[in-house]
């Protein structure tokens, strides 16, 4: 439900943008906003009232500047290859894309080190390190097309954090802008900083704290050697439980993942992995390091697939093998993009021993809802991928396809997990934040929100729902339940 | 709210309406650290005991006035550990002062999965704020972006954001075999080479120079530290010798930490060039971390940190009662600020052991 844009206010704010920028880099035409009008999480689409795009730092301060001013909303976006509607625009707001920084400004090769400007794409960065034998670990699925902004902003995984860690276990400092266009500087080259730990706070924070406009990140040496178990299991809960007797065994793969029967029959004709469609589920671990340290991790981990009723166990014998095995688990989204005209995909993280009760779960809700989903996920931290393929050109199927979702998430809730590893909440979990958060901590979310943008202008209405939302998404699930159960008392 | 709990909210509660300032100590084993803090004490040890433990999940929730020697010993048992070596410095730590002191020993800078400080392996933490509040931040998950990442805000926070109850962790599990190694380098020879190991996938878990001597601790399967040996060279040291090496070095028990001269902790970048200061040092965390023992002033010493890109701690002795730590920026500061005044608004947990807020000469403390 797009919100229309107040056009005096528009034509306003449009000369205030141009004192700053070149023409062509404010857009306000909605042929031109169009684009821009949703990230990856396409069931949420508002055009926002002006896109600029600054090149510079001292350009973004001013836009920052003049929109504190006039009190006009801040949206900020990298590629726009967010999966939560983070950079989901206002329609009273400037939607300001920092593609246009896609410098890398530094390669330090001794200090092993990459900086970088917001718009280098993350794979980029692992390019241009390659030379040196060094790249920079978190691997979205995006990756070929996110920027490390948008990767600082939802703290993006991928499938090797496992053992390498997440993005803020890779950032050593961000350069950004507060909304009032002051620098400011988070962490440092060193492995701390005095004081509190900003640097924490401000990866993950979904643009609603600073504009980065520079990012440190750690460059790791490329392990000598990889190699990739490819595991088929007859039964769900088999594979669930082979996840666990690994890490029993004291290893830490280098990437544990899982597709079920759906997904690898999904991937298969357009990846061409070689995946076992017969397995119930299929298990890809990853060993990495030095041969000797790879021969002997390869070794102890097969005996530990076989040992948990693996029924096929397959390593992968050179790296364009090692590859195919992952090209299916990599290209599972666009998979599902072919599958179906469209997929909603969660994100909710659960500890690893429910994993089989939650797959089961999923498989209830698929008759529930006629809906089919297909499963792919980072089954190493029980990072779950439901990937919900439905008709949106079918108003009916879009509601179910949400309502499954909602659902998907309350159960990662009750089992003690939460509702996005890492895809973020932006607008689309707003509402599931109030399941899993009391009042009090979701104030205390807003208190450093304030700490941060006094004004509230950064990136307005995101993660932190409202007291209004949460009592009416309160209201709405106890309707749903008492519809569902008519008989029951309540009380 | 547990009873042990109920106390402490209700001492925060009393602090409030007298609008004095708290100081929270559990077993006081980093007394020494930071500006001597004010205010009454609060002693949070009642809230006690491991909340939960699956060594299959790779977590643990353990609340703050959990002996940390207790904590290990439950993980050893598992074959696991807590993967940031978090130093003692005597009996009587808990786990929510290594939370809050945000310590870490040797491991810190190691390659691969044991890499990171102790805000790298917090997955959650609760918290009980200037307003008696129970707060919930994080879980049990390694992966967790819903709010934003208050859990390891706490780290090294030394209580200003209020008292950290309870806190859950990543642990990792224990390498196979650790070995130590030793070679004869001066310290820019030193410092090169271990830059220049950092960047090849060798499983170097610490490293330590001092005196012309540099030792390297290798962790990892058996097969995979042979190999690395082989590779590297210098001379093996025997196991038991290393072993008791890196506990001195963790615990602050090698000789370069005893005596009276002032010790001042560099953080800079592992490449920086060396110090230049003039007095005897100690090198960690792959030239990452220099300890220093000098009487120069603290402006020299943060001048020569912040030219090669760090900054500098007065660690222990000297003159404690202001600027132990460097200085922040305008920008960072009034976050802190700010920070601090939504959590705390009564400033009661302004014990000034990190730095006086702005506006605290107000305060009876």
């Amino acid at each position: 439900m797009s919100e229309s844009i107040n056009l005096e206010r528009q034509r306003q704010v449009v000369a205030a943008l141009r004192t700053t920028l070149p023409e062509n880099c404010v857009l306000y035409r909605d042929e031109d906003t169009r684009p821009y009008e949703c990230d990856g999480l396409t069931l949420y689409r508002q055009v926002p009232m002006a896109v600029a795009l600054p090149e510079c730092e001292s350009q973004v301060a001013q836009i920052l500047k003049l929109c504190h001013a006039l009190q006009v909303p801040v949206v900020p976006r990298g590629a726009g290859t967010g999966l939560s509607g983070s950079a989901l625009p206002h329609a009273a707001g400037v939607l300001l894309s920092m593609v246009k920084f896609n410098r890398i400004l530094d390669i330090d090769r001794h200090a092993r080190t990459a900086t970088v400007q917001p718009g280098v794409r993350n794979l980029a960065i692992s390019e241009a390190a390659a030379l040196h034998r060094l790249y920079y670990a978190p691997d979205p699925s995006s990756q070929i097309a996110c920027t490390i902004g948008g990767n600082v902003a939802e703290n993006s995984g991928g499938v090797h954090c496992l053992k390498y860690g997440l993005t803020v276990h890779n950032v050593l400092r961000v350069r950004a802008l507060t909304l009032d266009g002051e620098v400011v500087e988070f962490g440092s080259r060193a492995l701390d900083s005095p004081g509190l730990d900003l640097l924490a706070v401000i990866v993950g924070s979904e643009g609603m704290l600073a504009v980065t406009t520079e990012v440190t990140v750690k460059l790791v040496p490329m392990p000598q050697l990889a190699r990739c178990i490819m595991a088929s299991f007859a039964e769900v809960t088999d594979a669930c439980h082979a996840v666990a007797a690994l890490i029993a065994a004291g290893i830490i793969p280098a990437g544990l993942e899982m597709l079920d029967q759906a997904a690898s029959r999904l991937v298969e004709p357009y990846a061409h992995a070689g995946y076992d469609l017969d397995a119930a589920a299929v298990l890809l671990c990853e060993s990495d390091g030095t041969p000797e340290e790879v021969g002997d991790e390869i070794e102890h981990m097969s005996a530990v697939l076989r040992q948990s009723h693996a029924t096929r166990v397959q390593v992968s014998n050179d790296e364009a093998e090692r590859l195919r095995f992952w090209a299916g688990r990599k290209n599972a989204f666009p998979a599902a993009g072919r599958a179906a005209p469209a997929y909603y995909c969660m994100d909710g993280t659960i500890p690893r021993r429910h994993l089989a009760q939650m797959l089961l779960s999923i498989q209830d809700m698929e008759r529930k809802y006629r809906l089919q989903c297909p499963n792919v996920f980072h089954a190493g931290d029980g990072n779950l991928h439901p990937l919900i393929l439905f008709d949106d050109g079918d108003a009916d199927s879009v509601a179910r396809a949400e309502q499954f979702g909602a659902e998907i998430l309350e159960k990662t809730v009750q089992l003690g997990g939460t509702i996005s590893g890492e895809h973020g909440i932006g607008v689309e979990k707003l509402d599931q934040m109030c399941s899993q958060f009391d009042r009090a901590t979701l104030d205390a979310f807003g208190a450093v929100k304030r700490a941060f943008d006094p004004s509230g202008l950064l990136n307005p209405g995101k993660v932190v729902p409202t007291l209004h939302r949460c009592g009416e998404h309160r209201t709405r699930r106890a309707n749903a339940a008492a519809a569902s159960f008519p008989d029951l008392p309540r009380f | 709210m547990h009873d042990a709990l109920a106390a402490l909210a209700e001492q925060i509660r009393a602090a409030a309406l007298e609008r004095t300032a708290l100081r929270i100590r559990a077993g006081g084993s980093k007394d020494f650290y930071g500006n001597s803090p004010r205010g009454s004490v609060l002693d949070p040890r009642g809230v006690c005991g491991i909340v939960s433990y699956e060594p299959t999940e790779l977590a643990l929730a353990v609340r703050c006035g959990t002996p940390l020697a207790e904590v290990e010993a439950t993980l050893e048992r598992e074959g696991q550990m807590l993967a940031f070596e978090p130093p003692h410095y005597g009996p009587a730590a808990t786990i929510g002062g290594c939370i809050a002191s945000g310590l870490a020993g040797p491991r810190r800078a190691s390659s691969g999965y044991s890499y990171g400080g102790v805000r790298d392996f917090v997955l959650g933490a609760k918290l009980l704020d200037g307003r008696a509040q129970l707060l919930s931040f994080g879980g049990m998950v390694m992966k967790n972006v819903a709010g934003y990442d208050v859990a390891r805000l706490l780290v090294g926070s030394l209580g200003v954001l209020g008292v950290i109850t309870e806190v859950s962790l990543k642990v990792v599990p224990k390498f196979k075999l650790e070995t130590t190694l030793q070679f004869t380098l001066a310290e820019a020879a030193a410092l090169r080479q271990l830059n220049a190991w950092g960047a090849l996938p060798l499983p170097i878990s610490a490293s330590a120079w001092h005196m012309d001597r540099l030792r390297l601790r290798l962790s990892g399967s058996g097969p995979a530290v042979a190999a690395a040996a082989a590779k590297l060279g210098g001379e093996a040291a025997e196991l038991a010798t290393g072993a008791q090496f890196w506990q001195a070095l963790r615990e602050q028990t090698h000789p370069f930490f005893s005596g009276e001269l002032p010790l001042w902790r560099l953080s800079v970048p592992s490449s920086a060039a060396p110090l230049e200061l003039g007095s005897e040092q100690l090198i960690e965390w792959g030239g990452a971390l220099r300890w220093l023992r000098s009487t120069r002033t603290a402006t020299e010493i943060r001048a020569r940190a912040h030219a090669l890109g760090g900054h500098a701690t007065l660690y222990r002795g000297g003159d404690r009662t202001r600027d132990i730590f460097t200085p922040l920026a305008p920008g960072i500061a009034a976050i802190h600020e700010r920070l601090c005044a939504q959590f705390d608004p009564q400033a009661i947990f302004d014990s000034g052991r990190m730095y006086r807020r702005a506006g605290d000469a107000n305060h009876s403390g």
